[in-house]
């Protein structure tokens, strides 16, 4: 292992699903102890922790810190949308890379139980006078009025706009995508739902958003991921049990959006996710064809289509394509979402960004029991936070 | 005669209502907001362009379910207003996917949202299937 190389030392989520005798700090915690614990290691190594969490407040990491360990390093609170969990990760890699530290803890943590619809009716009274407001001038919400701001209706835009422009899609493929996920969950119990759908279940189901039913959307839950982060320096000099269970980072990329037509109208979550790929298999020295499996961020079912294209797992416009085939069923050429994904493991907004690395990493350390994906050596991760910010990691198997 | 106002500041009413973007005079860039500064290539400088009042639908959702107070089902949609993109509900159109279609050629409508306390009529605006 190369000095300069990062590394997976430690990690673990919680089980996802409805926690109510416990708060954010008590799951944050139990994460990052159980990461520790899982990497062999003490709070006393970490030498930087960064934490995410969007709804519960702006300083978790001292809230665990109060709760595992005030060792007086320095706490990085990060917000990036559903990308926070990544970010956090992504700093814990920046601070080894930079040598400011040989450890470092990353933890995302979420409570969502009962959450309801995510975003929308962002301006809420309605003024008695017409007054211009805000960065439109607008007189009234806008929401519902000029497009939605719901998450159910922009990711059914996104999954639609590549259908008008590859063709190809339709209601029914859309739930199809769903049906896959929510049958791979059913070997996950981890997952916050492990029900199997038939396909007319799924189209039958409470419509949300079309084409998205409520089992095509993201669920909303409770729970908590961390990760200890190390030098490759720092492995070497640990036992061979460590290094053996150690997963290598291959890659640790974060973008953003950048400016194209129509990217303020509707959020543009191609390019970004994209270029993220395109540096991170860069950095990895690998291709989408060397991938065994792929954890992608299917916050519903008209998101995964468009990620097989720009995480280009298929020929440009070919996703359909790729989904017809079965490659991104779990026994498929490039499984996707063995672990159910957002729409049945479910989506803590904070901690998915480090849940899917799990997922990744227990593959390739042949510890994913009923859903081993076998022989698993090269996994990729990714997150999209709207607003926008990607994430995407690639994780190798240790040679250990 | 009843004074209105637009929804939004780029909603230009009048004899033929259309929609007005902020374009950077560098790049070309348009924008529907309050600008600061260009987002593609940091210029400055913008001026008032008119947008294409017909175009097609590049993407559609049918909202079903939406934040309390918003009516629904309706139809959102991502219009291409001859390259300028455009966000907007499609009105006078039955909200089902039978009705709505990728690619349907639109053209902007315009409608009263209501009357305050003090008689301004606020007007909305919409794409609306061409006949």
């Amino acid at each position: 292992m190369s000095s300069d190389d990062l590394w997976i030392l430690g990690i673990h989520m919680t089980k996802f699903g409805k926690h109510p005798d416990k708060d954010i700090v008590d799951l944050a915690s139990e994460a990052a102890l159980g990461a520790l614990e899982d990497g062999g290691v003490t709070m006393r190594q970490m030498g930087i922790l960064a934490a995410g969490n969007l709804l519960g407040g702006n300083h978790v990491g001292q809230m665990v810190q109060k709760q595992i360990g005030q060792t007086g390093i320095p706490v990085y609170n990060v917000a990036n949308a559903c990308a926070t969990g990544a970010t956090a990760l992504r700093v814990a890699c920046m601070a080894v890379k930079a040598g400011e530290t040989d450890m470092a803890l990353a933890v995302g943590v979420e409570k969502l139980s009962g959450a309801g619809l995510l975003a929308g009716g962002s301006r809420k009274s309605e003024s008695p006078n017409w007054t211009p407001e805000g960065r439109y001038g607008a007189v009234a919400p806008i929401d519902g009025r000029i497009g939605t701001e719901t998450m159910p209706g922009v990711f059914a835009q996104v999954g639609m706009e590549y259908g008008h422009r590859y063709g190809g899609t339709s209601f029914e493929l859309f739930a199809r995508i769903a049906e896959k996920n929510h049958a791979h969950s059913t070997l996950n119990p981890m997952a916050a739902y492990q029900k199997r759908f038939t396909l007319e279940e799924i189209m039958n189901d409470v419509m949300i958003s079309y084409p998205n039913t409520r089992p095509m959307c993201s669920a909303n839950c409770d729970g908590a991921a961390a990760a200890v982060v190390v030098s490759g320096a720092k492995l070497a000099t640990l036992p061979l049990e460590q290094r053996r269970r150690a997963v290598k980072i291959a890659a640790s990329v974060l973008t953003t959006d950048p400016w194209e037509e129509g990217c303020q109208v509707i959020p543009n979550v191609n390019t970004l996710t994209r270029n993220a790929a395109t540096q991170a298999y860069e950095a990895a020295g690998i291709g989408p064809g060397d991938l065994d499996l792929v954890e992608l961020h299917d916050c519903f079912a008209t998101a995964e289509l468009v990620h097989y294209d720009n995480l280009m797992l298929c020929e440009t416009g070919g996703a359909v394509d790729f989904f017809e085939s079965g490659a991104s069923w779990r026994d498929g050429g490039t499984p996707v979402n063995v672990s159910g994904g957002l729409e049945s493991k479910g989506h803590p907004i904070a901690a998915t960004g480090i849940a899917n690395i799990w997922e990744i990493a227990t593959h390739l350390r042949g510890e994913a029991g009923d859903r081993q994906i076998e022989g698993a050596r090269v996994g990729l991760a990714h997150v999209i936070g709207l607003g926008s910010a990607c994430g995407v990691h690639i994780l190798e198997r240790s040679a250990a | 005669m009843t004074t209105q106002i637009p929804l939004v500041d780029y909603l230009v009413l009048g004899d033929k209502p259309h929609l007005v973007a902020n374009e950077c005079t560098s790049c070309g860039a348009r924008f529907f907001d309050r600008r600061n500064a260009c987002a593609g290539c940091g210029g400055r400088d913008f001026i008032k362009a008119a947008v294409q009042t017909e175009g097609e639908v590049r993407a559609f959702t049918i909202v079903s379910f939406a934040a309390p107070g918003i009516p629904v089902p309706f139809v959102a949609a991502v219009v291409d207003c001859e390259g300028t993109s455009v966000r907007a509900n499609l009105v006078n159109v039955t909200p089902d996917p039978e009705h709505v279609t990728l690619g349907m050629k639109v053209r902007l409508a315009t409608y009263p949202m209501g009357t305050d306390e003090a008689g301004t009529e606020a007007v909305g605006f919409g794409f609306e299937p061409l006949p």
